[in-house]
């Protein structure tokens, strides 16, 4: 190992290359076993913070839709903060 | 191209081609070229014979063939699989025996040309015909996921995925094992080869933990970059064939146990403190993967 990227390990400035291949690789193994491709995965992605926030009012910055794999299982995980519930989904939706 | 030559009567009825029940026909694959395919079927072959197990290597890599090559076995090399399966010569004249270790026999691969015909059905008879005289059929698979690979996974019952912990060919596997799932093929387990310790422990290198969690499969066997990989391969005797004792050999040897069926501990030499003693004991051949 360089003396230059030890010190920056050291820093905490950098990462092992072998764990950023780890994570690389999880995410990559994710959506070769989805068969998702990156498009229609954002257009998911889009639709399903619509419909919530029909409902509700997220964070839509914070708001994150991905998948995840664990055991050969993929899981698609959603993680959106919400700000607070919208009056209108108290009622049931008219349409 | 056409198939050359009538199939002989036993390779045409389906029924003769009813496996043998007790022999065990295995994969060796990996999706990426160059990660250790040919070697690990070539020592583990040695390995299961010297076990006492009728073994046959079969070379399903018609286009890029060196398993004979691995096995010193190819000036001896008179019909292929390509006769076999033309019904122009017997089982005994087309399987190369190991003169050494009489345990082991080659079925080699034909002609590269075989490509353009060859079917899964092809392999799967030819598949079927070694394990009438076997133990074990290891079948060398060629890389890629296109029709060598089915041809060949067709023929199996259960299949070995062997990776190097680096990230195309990790990619790779997971694509063969998401192939190999599809199909039913059972028990898929994993041999990680060429695994670099001090790599490894300056965290420049997947740990073998790593690689499991990723590809989900039981841990087979552990092989570190072993320099007289190369030095056997260039002798064409397999290292696990004359009692070397360097750390690739002991690590093949250690497959061919733990697929009898027989636990042996699994030592990984990444976990393990470089101290004196270590390296005294692993001088020694002491420690084992
Ligand atoms: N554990 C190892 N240590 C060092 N070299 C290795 C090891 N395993 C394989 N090799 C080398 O890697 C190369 C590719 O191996 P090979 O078995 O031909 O791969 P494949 O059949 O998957 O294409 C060969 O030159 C071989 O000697
Ligand atoms: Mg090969």
């Amino acid at each position: 190992m360089a003396l230059f990227e030890f010190l920056q390990r050291l820093l905490g400035r950098q990462k092992p290359s072998g764990t950023l291949a780890k994570e690389r690789l999880q995410l990559v193994l994710a959506h070769d076993r989805s068969d998702l491709n990156p498009e229609l995965l954002e257009q998911m992605r889009r639709e399903i913070l619509e419909v919530v926030q029909k409902y509700v009012e997220i964070d839509l910055e914070e708001g994150d839709v991905s998948l995840e794999t664990e055991d050969r299982v993929t899981a698609l995980v959603a993680n959106l903060p919400i700000k607070r519930a919208r009056p209108a989904a108290l009622t049931a939706p008219s349409d | 191209m056409r198939r050359p030559g009538p199939l002989a009567l036993t390779c045409c009825d389906p029924l003769a081609a009813v496996t043998n029940a007790t022999a065990r026909i295995i994969l060796i694959c990996s999706g990426k070229g160059g990660v250790g395919k040919t070697t690990l079927t070539a020592n583990l072959g040695i390995a299961l014979a010297q076990l006492g197990q009728r073994t046959v290597v079969l070379d399903a890599d018609f286009g890029l063939r060196n398993l004979d090559l691995l096995l010193g076995l190819e000036n001896r090399i008179i019909y292929t699989a390509q006769e076999l399966l033309a019904g122009s010569c017997r089982l005994e004249q087309a399987l190369v025996k190991h003169k050494q270790q009489p345990n082991l026999a080659l079925m080699p691969a034909g002609n590269p040309r075989m490509l353009e015909w060859l079917t899964p059905e092809d392999m799967r008879t030819v598949a079927n015909l070694v394990a009438e005289r076997a133990d074990y059929v290891l079948i060398d698979c060629p890389a890629g996921v296109e029709q060598g690979f089915k041809n060949a996974a067709a023929a199996c019952h259960e299949a070995i995925v062997i990776t190097t912990p680096e990230m195309s060919a990790v990619r790779d596997a997971d694509r063969v094992i998401g192939l190999l799932n599809s199909q039913g093929i059972q028990p898929i387990q994993l041999v990680l080869n060429r695994v670099r310790p001090r790599m490894v422990a300056n965290q420049e290198m997947m740990s073998v933990a790593d690689v499991t969690d990723l590809l989900a499969l039981p841990l087979l066997g552990l092989v570190v970059e072993d320099e007289q990989v190369i030095v056997s391969t260039n002798r064409g005797e397999p290292l696990t064939l004359n009692g070397n004792g360097s750390p690739a050999a002991r690590a093949y040897h250690n497959v061919a146990r733990r697929l009898r069926g027989e636990q042996v501990p699994l030592h990984d030499p990444t976990r393990e403190r470089r101290g004196l003693r270590a390296r005294l004991l692993n001088k020694l051949g002491m420690a084992g993967n």
